[in-house]
């Protein structure tokens, strides 16, 4: 295992490397095809660079674990906008999620819906590319055109077209408060049109998720933030918009509402399930069709859904392509837990239309020309 | 400023490629008159002019795809244009390029009000997408001040900003899908109706692109439900320094306002000058506004009142009714057109961390003094998206040539100070050749390298973005072929 410990001993790892590489941050999340190589992990650059709460802006060293830049910005009652997962319960892996990890796997969580991706909240990057050459790109400012725009094809590129060194990320205010509300007993296709009737009203939802069942954990729920007074109105507010879909219950206790939320964000349900677990971006009026598609077709062990219906994730039988049962639908399928075995056969990163799939293997070959760089984990085929 | 000597075997086929292109889009829809080229010699950024070869106006995707197959083959540039608001340069033509313009094509395809979507074709105005949703309570957010005029297609090149991405981002965040077409005439769809891309997030560098990589033709945009209600203050402060404290306490304390305006002196007299907003005598002012109930809007009013309080504020105005909050946005709203009563201009653009505000504000007073320009500064106070004014007199061509060094300046300054040369109206020409001053070469092939990939002879905008002798080997390769 290559263990760098700066930016120039990553550039020189990567600029000497005779084969290829599995690029690491706290090796919590499993983005795709497992494939050969020697570790090299990022975890040893760790550091905060810089934190100006009155800028919201933060720069990070790509190794900093997850933890302690959220411990960093609570202090400061902000948070990181977009909510990443943590995906240990769910995938089994032990180790500390770092910054770059989220970064390159395009980690968000419920929040996603209103405030955006974790490509939404990037300022800047440094990497090293697939020759062992630093690049940086955007900066540390909140608006900054100059340029072509590489921080959010780095986003979500899990470590294909170079190595992460350091990320600035637009920070947020944590608000005093939050409240939910929850509904009972909704199938799913009127469940999404709740979520939609929340989502589509003034009153700021910032998250909407579905998990099916009656336990005091299922329902239908909706999230509001914010000062106290506003949380309050809103909340009375949106209850009068839910009203149509039945009896409205709303939580206001901090930890619970917080509890809920994360059970959402790291797919707690799913965390003693046997079987696949996938994960579909899609229209969130097509949530419903899609599911009873895929329901029709296999076993399905268990769903829920997240942002108003726009993320379905599912658990499948091991071995079944989830892709083979969905149909065509306007969205994509990302296989998030299975055996390395299943994971070799049915790739986990959705396929591309030939002709976008083209310009991504270019890229790939541009920026690694030597095809270094986590081989074949993104490939469709 | 330079640009490349055109193409002489391109421009002695004129004839050929008209009648090319007449073959693919008949009508009115090609145009190679000399005078009536002369409409498309320029974005606005109007001290740069040359009118292309021609212009071509298609209708339909299959038609772009049809032309830029057609002049593909013809090894014939091509810059792609919305309506021409750059301030950037960024759709000035040569003379041997053709335009193509989207201006024709400007249909709304959907709207799916529960998915909170709209797709249309990338030659729609960015105000009549607001338009196409308002009646059902809906608006797009990213509001550049030229929203009447500018296309989704130019905003998109640009991922241009407005007064409110504070709050709801620049078009990049606002941004689900496109339609573009390659040079070759590939024509790819990227992202939909769905958020995030499965794969390499190819949209993302798409926005941004200044019109290098491919023509987009229709964009899937992101629609919000309108806030309940809306209420700006104007704060007056005695020195730029405590304003720009004001800004960053504001920000500290948890609240997010949807915009933070800045103006200064300069600016505001010019402004009172020509639009009589009643602004106060003071060195500085903000203009806040905020969203949500009546009573919400009631809470962070009072917060801000409390946070400006603790920095001696001249005056806080609070608006009580529709009327009074239009007077204070109407000086803001009329910067550019008083600037440009007094004299002509060139709009700066470049960003700065909030902190750096009064340094760099100082800073900028310094050069205007030593270039002997006066320099107005109205901007986007909330995410440090600065918008310095040079006045100059364009008759005088050494004037011109004094603003714009002043401006690569205060640029430099803005990139030495931790922020960038542009925030949301993209490099263009214009800034071109400043791009190693924030830059490496690394950074700059690792870009080049995506346009390669793209738009591998290098025929789509080439003399853009990119300094002419960083890009030289790579469109002398597109010359050769
Ligand atoms: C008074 C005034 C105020 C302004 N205020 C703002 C502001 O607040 N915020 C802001 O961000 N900008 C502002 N701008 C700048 C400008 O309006 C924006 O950059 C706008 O997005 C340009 O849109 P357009 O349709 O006019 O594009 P054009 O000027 O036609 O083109 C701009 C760029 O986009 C490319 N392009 C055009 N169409 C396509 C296409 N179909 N496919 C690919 N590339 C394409 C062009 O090649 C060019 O590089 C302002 C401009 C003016 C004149």
């Amino acid at each position: 295992m290559l263990t760098p410990a700066t930016e120039a001993e990553v550039a020189d790892a990567v600029g000497s490397a005779r084969g290829p590489l599995r690029i690491r941050g706290g090796g919590t999340r499993d983005p795709g095809r497992p494939g050969p190589g020697e570790v090299l992990s990022v975890a040893g650059l760790a550091g905060i660079e810089l934190y100006e709460p009155g800028a919201l802006t933060l720069v990070v060293r790509a190794g900093t674990a997850l933890a302690e830049v959220e411990a960093l910005l609570a202090a400061e009652g902000q948070r990181l906008p977009f909510e990443p997962p943590d995906l240990r319960g769910l995938l089994g892996t032990a180790g500390v999620s770092t910054i770059g990890g989220v970064l390159a796997t395009n980690a968000s969580g419920p929040r996603r819906v209103q405030a955006g991706a974790a490509r939404d909240a990037a300022l800047g990057v440094r990497f090293v590319d697939g020759a062992g050459r630093v690049v940086k790109n955007g900066g540390r400012v909140m608006k900054n055109v100059t340029g072509y725009d590489l921080v959010r094809l780095m986003a979500g590129s899990r470590g294909t077209l170079g190595v992460l060194t350091e990320v600035a990320l637009k920070v947020l205010p944590a608000p005093p408060a939050s409240a939910m509300l929850r509904l009972e007993g909704l199938a799913p296709a009127d469940a999404v049109a709740a979520m939609a009737a929340a989502l589509c009203s003034p009153f700021e939802v910032t998250g909407a998720a579905h998990l099916p069942g009656d336990g005091p954990d299922a329902g239908t729920l909706l999230r509001i933030e914010g000062f106290e007074d506003s949380v309050a109105y809103r909340a009375a507010q949106l209850s009068a918009v839910l009203r149509p879909w039945g009896e409205v219950v709303a939580d206001r206790e901090q930890a619970r509402v917080a509890g809920a939320w994360a059970r959402v964000r790291d797919a707690v349900p799913f965390h003693a399930r046997q079987g696949d677990v996938w994960r579909v971006s899609l229209r969130a009026s097509r949530a419903a069709e899609v599911l009873a598609r895929v329901a029709g077709a296999c076993d399905l062990n268990d769903w829920f859904m997240d942002w108003g219906g726009g993320l379905l994730w599912m658990c499948l039988p091991e071995g079944t392509d989830l892709r083979a049962h969905a149909g065509t639908f306007d969205g994509h399928a990302t296989l998030v837990r299975a055996s390395d075995a299943t994971r070799a056969r049915i790739a986990p990163v959705p396929p591309e239309a030939p002709a976008v799939a083209a310009l991504s293997r270019a890229l790939r070959a541009r920026f690694d020309p030597r095809g270094l760089l986590n081989p074949g984990l993104m490939d469709a085929a | 400023m330079k640009m490349p000597v055109p193409d002489r075997g391109v421009i002695d086929r004129k004839a050929a490629i008209v009648a090319g292109l007449r073959r693919i889009v008949p009508g009115a829809g090609v145009i190679d008159a000399p005078e009536e080229l002369r409409a498309y010699e320029c974005d606005a950024l109007a001290a740069y002019r040359c009118p292309p070869l021609a212009v071509v106006l298609p209708s339909t995707t299959e038609e772009v795809s049809a032309v830029l197959r057609f002049l593909h083959g013809q090894g014939v540039p091509v810059v792609p244009r919305g309506s021409g608001t750059s301030l950037a340069g960024g759709a000035l033509p040569t003379a041997d390029s053709v335009i193509l313009g989207v201006s024709r094509m400007t249909r709304v395809l959907e709207v799916d009000l529960a998915d909170r979507i709209i797709r249309v074709e990338s030659g729609r105005t960015n105000l009549s997408v607001s338009g196409a949703v308002e009646a059902d309570g809906f608006f797009y957010a990213p509001d550049p001040s030229s929203q009447l005029a500018c296309a989704i297609a130019g905003n998109v090149a640009m991922n241009s900003g407005g007064a409110h991405c504070l709050k709801y981002g620049v078009t990049t965040n606002n941004l689900l899908g496109v339609t573009m077409v390659l040079m070759d005439g590939t024509v790819v769809t990227l992202g939909g109706g769905h958020m995030d891309a499965g794969g390499l997030d190819l949209l993302g560098v798409v926005c941004g692109s200044e019109g290098q990589l491919g023509v987009v033709t229709e964009a899937t945009l992101r629609i919000l439900p309108k806030p309940e209600g809306a209420r700006p203050v104007l704060i007056a402060f005695g020195s730029n320094e405590v304003a720009g404290a004001c800004v960053s306490d504001i920000i500290r304390a948890g609240v997010l306002p949807v915009a933070i305006e800045f103006m200064d002196r300069p600016c505001i007299e010019a402004c009172e000058a020509f639009a009589k907003a009643g602004y106060p005598d003071c060195e500085a002012l903000l203009i806040v506004e905020v969203e949500g109930s009546e009573a919400e809007i009631d809470h962070q009013i009072g917060l801000i009142r409390q946070i400006a309080g603790r920095h001696a504020p001249l005056e806080f105005r609070e608006s009580r009714s529709a009327d009074e909050a239009a007077r204070i946005w109407l000086g803001r709203k009329s910067a550019f057109g008083a600037m440009g009563r007094i004299a002509d201009y060139i709009c700066l653009d470049g960003t700065i961390p909030v902190s750096e505000l009064p340094r760099v504000l100082a800073g900028i007073a310094d050069l205007s003094a030593k270039y002997g320009l006066k320099v107005a500064n109205v901007f986007h106070a909330g995410d440090g998206n600065m918008h310095p004014l040079i006045l100059f007199d364009a008759n005088d061509p050494a004037d011109l040539d004094r603003a714009e060094r002043l401006g690569a300046d205060i640029l430099t300054l803005c990139v030495q100070a931790g922020g960038c040369l542009t925030g949301e109206h993209g490099v263009g020409v214009e800034k071109r050749d400043l791009m190693g001053v924030q830059f490496a070469p690394a950074d700059m092939e690792a870009q080049m390298a995506v346009k390669d990939v793209f738009d591998p002879s290098w025929l789509l905008n080439p003399a853009k973005v990119f300094p002419l002798d960083v890009s030289a080997a790579r469109r002398r390769g597109a010359d050769a072929a």
